[in-house]
């Protein structure tokens, strides 16, 4: 999206910066990974009514976005990574941000239960309620776990764009939302190693300030071997087969190793070199899920030629 | 000064309306589109009214 006239001298709210509400890098992240949902499921969907889906979809994401930028803005002020967002810096009040999340939640959750089923437009209705209330009102706050609760809304696009499908859910689509929700912890955390950000000026218990970074380097590794099982036994399920298979056995190794290795490095070697290893390790994450996911299209893929799955 | 401030108000706020009639613009053409390829599927077009529905009408027998 551009941000049209963010140049701007005066403190007058732009196109873009309502955008900038939605949290866009966010939403690419949502479209992409219920575009998979959506595509692999095995009942087929007019090409038109997918494409508004996947908007749709992309709209209650950003709405949430919205509504936690509204209810955030309190810490938003405080830290130096968000204050350059609409409401601290005083473009967009807070009012306004709540009204429009409110709205573009509504519109988007009765389009897509318009455009493909009842079931879907519920379904994004209780993940934009998840995000919005659970996570950002209630655990973020009050949880040192608060990554892995947020994680779950962020793994619930899939399972939206399967339902779009199918109407409903199933043992695939659950797998997709395990990948992605115990995906969350390691690729999060290994960010929060060094984006020594001020979580704790601004009151959000960050694992890394409640227990310390040695503890988050153990929460990594676990949540990573958690992982690694349910992301190649998604390969044994119907959306999965021998090219996914190999994806994730190569993919999985790599992750465990990097987590083993955060987990051994001790805390002054890593700020001897900037943290260069965590780094890595957040960068190949995004790799990790990226990877399996478009593993789970070329199977897709490959069927039309009588090959993919089992 | 007052005509200036005015135009200037206008001209600052011009990306943002432009933006939202492309957005209520292209939110019409996706709902004409969704009418077209609802139509296309043909699935569940029976309507409820002008005209009883077959679904509902007792069997004839003419099949058994």
């Amino acid at each position: 999206m551009s941000d049209i006239g963010y140049l701007d001298q005066g403190k007058e709210a732009q196109f873009g910066d309502y955008v900038a509400l939605l949290k866009p890098r966010v939403m690419s992240l949502v479209v992409f990974t219920a575009f998979v949902g959506l595509v692999v499921a095995p009942v087929p969907v007019h090409p038109f009514v997918g494409f508004v889906a996947i908007l749709f979809i992309a709209l209650g994401g950003g709405a949430s976005g919205a509504l936690n930028m509204w209810y955030d803005a309190d810490i938003d002020r405080i830290m130096r990574r968000t204050k350059g967002r609409p409401i601290p810096a005083g473009l967009v009040t807070e009012g306004e941000a709540l009204g429009f999340g409110l709205a573009l939640a509504g519109i988007s959750c009765v389009m897509l239960a318009l455009a493909a089923n009842i079931f879907a437009g519920a379904f994004l209705a209780f993940t934009i309620f998840f995000y919005a209330v659970v996570y950002t009102m209630w655990l973020k706050r009050s949880t040192p776990q608060n990554i892995v609760i947020g994680g779950a809304a962020g793994a619930f696009p899939p399972m939206i764009g399967w339902a779009v499908a199918t109407g409903g859910v199933s043992l695939e689509s659950v797998a997709m939302f395990m990948l992605v929700f115990l995906w969350t912890p390691p690729h999060f955390w290994s960010l929060a190693l060094f984006m020594k950000d001020d979580y704790s000026n601004a009151g959000v218990p960050m694992l890394t300030v409640t227990h310390g970074r040695k503890a988050t380097r153990l929460q990594i590794l676990v949540y990573t071997l958690i992982l690694a099982p349910v992301a190649i036994g998604t390969a044994f399920t119907s959306i999965g087969g021998p090219v996914y298979l190999a994806v994730s056995l190569a993919l999985n190794a790599l992750f465990l190793k990097g987590a083993w290795g955060i987990y051994r490095r001790a805390e002054d070697t890593a700020t001897d070199d900037r943290y260069a290893y965590e780094k890595r390790f957040f960068y190949f994450s995004l790799l990790y899920l990226f990877g399996h996911f478009l593993a789970l299209l070329i199977e897709k893929g490959l069927t039309y030629f009588g090959l993919g799955g089992w | 000064m007052a005509l200036t401030r005015d135009t200037d108000l206008h001209r600052r706020r011009l990306s943002r309306n432009l933006g939202l009639g492309v957005v209520l613009i292209g939110f019409a053409a996706l709902v004409f589109g969704l009418t077209i390829a609802k139509v296309q599927s043909g699935s569940k077009l029976e309507a409820y009214d002008h005209q009883p529905r077959v679904t509902l009408l007792p069997a004839t027998g003419a099949g058994q």
